[in-house]
């Protein structure tokens, strides 16, 4: 295959100094489950360098290895000498990208997640699915169980799922409870509004509970991670340029999100747009505003909420919030606020679950693997209910509590914030 | 290429039938990830094998001695000497797979394992039921038991509780002509026959293929105290630890770093290091009674005051213990930082001559304009200085074989040793007969001849052509 003529290349500083210490093998969940090199951080630089000098073919085969690559970040946060693998790895993705373009891609970033009605059309079956009851009745009847095993892993991780996305529901406004003292955008990212709506309604009611007048833009788009992760930046710019107008004209001092992607999404555009002249300054000014809601709200003075929640509760560090945005102590204080609430750490909380955006749908088995050893330690704790502030995370434990029959609820952590708050009344 | 002649589909299809599809990878970008460890050496494999039982082993090297394959073991490849590049090809064979702990037996303090297990894991599978196994070299977490057997690991506790080799009791190997040896067992003593435990550890890959190991268990340690003593002159550091020493203290380490390396760490970790001293002792003592340990590091900081230590700060708790060993073992990766390549080397003298062999070290560093870091386990005479340069600069590169060579007659010269965790490898083979002298590589040679008369295992490696 010929060498792409390629606008973009990594640059050497990105890999130039790795040492092949291996310090990064011991963290990196592909390769702990393979125990082959080439699923590991330092194995995936090596291709990289080797393609880019020359050395090997960009070929299919060394740009799938760049997809095995979970984008958890541990092996960004552990190199000693301040490589980043894992963002090395999605920047070869758009070497691929830009050298061949697949159309799939093309459709669904360029022109799907861009636009949130077609998001909602296209996921309307999920919802009637459930709403007509045919997801009760296929349980219920042991129906699940002629589904080959791929595709019911695939059923288990849908949540209980909304009548109507929550885009259609929420307030453009909800006004303050008491004297407003913020003026705060939500951020509804695409997963909160058409899986996880009555969380984020519940959050809504946390922020408002605590004298924040929430903005909700309902034209916002994708964060962009999808596409980011698939080799689109290009993508990624123009819902970036789309997002941040519309928050500009909300006109607010903080942007909330309570999905732990979309937030480390939302703070990168400053460093997406650096180099566009037009944009460079407005995006960093809106990322610098960005917070995800653990955080947000630990920075606020917080009503201490009066109900109970008599459950020992642990918690699951999404990736992209903990290393993403090094947001992991405002979480675990939340839960800890609420009374009656027996909090227990989890063993190897911040280890990477497995779903990593897509990875269970494109690398299944590694998917489930690295699940496994999440599920085990969850299993651990004996705890009945698990928090974590991802989306998708939340998908993939519910999968993996299902697998193992654990008797476990997923919650996020400010649901049971509201919870505790509405128990308290 | 040779290899890829030797390696034809019908070989490879025999190899699949023993290892199965998944452990048998030959694309390209299989081939080029298993052809470094942590160094910067490289030399492609013809095949990469990812065996998981020992009968696997043996079937695969009964293959490989049929058709003159050379075979390569590897763990997770952080070997420092270049030992598990395959620099003539042939079979990868990553013992990574092969990561069951077999048996933890408190009646008899002794673990078994599979060679492939990582060192980290095993230590905390032990520890949890109260046993402890001592070896610890930094790559601990990346690196593995077999590896660590067939290079001889030691690490900063060696300095107390002995390296590798010390807790091998038994030995479950391959030979080169596919034959399984079980060699030991669980017992503490035995002096029947040849020790050849003590023959194939460290005996990087040359002799026989490391598939399962008994391991000697004691107790673990109850409680520790570590001390971080900041020096004005690298030569009054090194002169305190032979003080230490003298003054009938053990500590369960005593490390040494040199100003470059405690800048290196401190610019990848943030932790607090002083970045005016010109070099720090970490000094740990542990022990089941915690008043002696106590009473052992405040003994320890007070000869470093003596000696003139500007500063010594016992940590107060476990987290600052950790996030001083935590600096301590980020030493060698985070001069990375500093130059895109390094050499490190990790010669030992008799600990008097620490003093001395640093000031010869800075002399070569000096006299030829490269930086030359320092650190390592001072308290058992073993130094890693490190070499930073870049590789792609021929002049760099060539004056870089020059310091080694001079690295290494220095500690020669004052009674020492080329390696004393790292092993031959590729890098260290021009120096061994200036090292040992002939008759002793004579003798080895021989016995490598009986081992392996096709030369098939690890070739190239350890001895002089």
């Amino acid at each position: 295959m010929p060498q792409p003529n390629a606008a973009f290349l990594p640059s050497e500083a990105e890999y130039l100094s790795c040492i092949r210490c291996g310090l990064c093998l011991a963290v990196c969940p592909t390769y702990r489950e393979s125990l082959n090199e080439i699923d590991s951080p330092r194995g995936r630089l090596a291709l990289a360098r080797k393609g880019i000098d020359g050395e090997l073919n960009l070929s299919p085969n060394l740009f799938e290895q760049m997809y095995a690559c979970f984008d958890c970040l541990a092996c960004n946060e552990i190199c000693p000498v301040g490589l980043r693998p894992a963002d090395l790895a999605v920047e070869m993705r758009r070497v691929q990208e830009q050298a061949r373009p697949q159309r799939w891609k093309k459709m669904v970033f360029g022109e799907i997640v861009r636009r949130p009605e077609l998001l909602e059309a296209a996921t309307g079956p999920l919802r009637l699915y459930e709403r007509l009851g045919l997801r009760r009745l296929l349980y219920r009847l042991g129906l699940r169980k002629l589904i080959p095993r791929r595709l019911r892993d695939m059923e288990a991780l849908l949540p209980p799922l909304p009548r109507r996305p929550l885009r259609l529901r929420l307030p453009e406004v909800t006004p303050a409870r008491g004297v407003g003292r913020y003026r705060v955008g939500f951020f509804l990212g695409c997963a909160q509004n058409l899986m996880f709506a009555e969380e984020s309604a519940a959050a809504v009611r946390v922020l408002a509970r605590n004298g924040c007048t929430v903005v909700t833009p309902r034209e916002t788009v994708c964060c962009g991670m999808p596409a980011m992760s698939f080799g689109r930046p290009d993508d990624v710019r123009r819902q970036a340029i789309h997002n941040i107008r519309l928050c500009e004209k909300a006109d607010v001092e903080v942007i909330v999100t309570d999905c732990a992607t979309c937030g480390s999404v939302l703070k990168d555009y400053g460093k997406l747009l650096a180099d566009d002249p037009d944009w460079s300054e407005r995006a960093a000014a809106f990322s610098a505003r960005v917070r995800d809601i653990s955080e947000f709200l630990l920075s606020i003075p917080l009503e201490k909420p009066q109900g109970r929640i008599g459950k020992r509760v642990t918690y699951h560090d999404p990736c992209h919030l903990r290393r993403g945005q090094g947001v992991w102590r405002q979480p675990r204080e939340l839960l800890k606020m609420i009374d009656g609430l027996d909090f227990v750490e989890l063993s190897e909380a911040d280890w990477c679950c497995g779903m990593a955006g897509t990875q269970l749908i494109t690398h299944y088995q590694t998917s489930l693997d690295v699940l496994q050893r999440k599920t085990d330690n969850l299993a651990a704790t004996q705890a009945g209910t698990v928090a974590t502030g991802c989306p998708v995370c939340r998908m993939q434990l519910s999968l993996g509590i299902h697998r193992s029959g654990l008797d476990m609820q997923v919650v996020h952590p400010v649901a049971l914030l509201d919870r505790a708050y509405s128990r308290g009344e | 290429m040779e290899e890829e002649i030797m390696l034809t589909q019908s070989i490879l299809s025999q190899l699949e039938k023993i290892a199965g599809r998944d452990g048998v990878r030959s694309s390209p970008e299989d081939l080029a990830v298993y052809g470094y460890d942590g160094t910067f050496e490289e030399s492609r494999p013809g095949v990469v094998l990812l065996p998981r039982t020992t009968g696997q082993v043996s079937q695969i090297v009964e293959v490989a001695v049929a058709q003159r394959i050379p075979i390569v073991a590897r763990g997770m490849g952080s070997g420092l000497a270049a030992g598990s590049v395959p620099s003539r090809g042939g079979i990868a064979l990553a013992t990574t797979r092969m990561n069951r702990i077999l048996e933890i037996d408190a009646a008899n303090a002794v673990v078994r394992a599979e060679a492939g297990v990582v060192t980290a894991d095993l230590q905390t599978a032990v520890e949890n039921l109260g046993w402890f196994y001592p070896p610890d070299p930094s790559s601990l977490r990346h690196a593995t038991v077999g590896g660590n057997i067939a290079c001889n690991a030691g690490g900063p506790r060696c300095l107390k509780y002995g390296v590798t080799g010390d807790y091998v009791l038994g030995l479950t190997v391959v030979l080169a002509n596919g034959r399984i040896l079980h060699t030991g067992g669980k017992c503490i003593k035995d002096v029947v026959g040849f020790d050849l435990n003590a023959l194939f550890t460290g005996s990087e890959g040359t002799l026989c293929v490391i598939t399962e190991a008994v391991l000697r268990l004691i107790a673990l340690p109850k409680f520790f105290r570590t001390a971080l003593a900041e020096f004005v002159s690298l030569d009054g550091a090194a002169r305190t630890v032979d003080s230490i020493l003298a003054a009938g203290i053990v500590p369960a380490a005593l490390e040494l770093m040199d100003e470059t390396a405690i800048a290196c760490v401190e610019e990848a970790m943030h932790l607090g290091l002083p970045l005016d001293a010109e070099a720090v002792l970490l000094i740990e003592t542990d022990g089941a009674d915690e008043e002696s340990v106590s009473r052992e590091i405040e003994a320890a900081a007070g000869i470093c005051r003596k000696r003139g230590a500007r500063r010594v700060r016992v940590a107060g708790d476990e987290a600052e213990r950790a996030s001083l060993w935590q600096a301590r073992r980020s030493v060698s990766p985070a001069l990375g930082r500093k130059a895109p390549n390094k050499l490190g080397e990790d010669i030992t003298v008799p600990r008097s001559a620490i003093p001395e062999v640093i000031r010869r070290l800075k002399a070569i560093s000096g006299k030829y304009g490269l930086p030359v870091v320092i650190f390592g386990h001072a308290g058992d005479g073993n130094l890693h200085p490190n070499i930073l340069f870049d590789k792609r600069d021929p002049g760099q590169w060539k004056k870089v074989g020059q310091m080694v060579e001079e690295e290494f007659s220095a500690a020669l010269d004052l009674g020492g040793t080329l390696s004393g965790e790292h092993g031959v490898g590729a890098f260290k083979r021009p120096y061994l007969e200036k090292a040992l002298g002939p008759v002793s590589i004579e003798i080895q040679k021989r016995i490598k001849q009986a081992l392996d008369p096709l030369n098939i295992l690890n070739p190239g490696k350890i001895f002089p052509d």
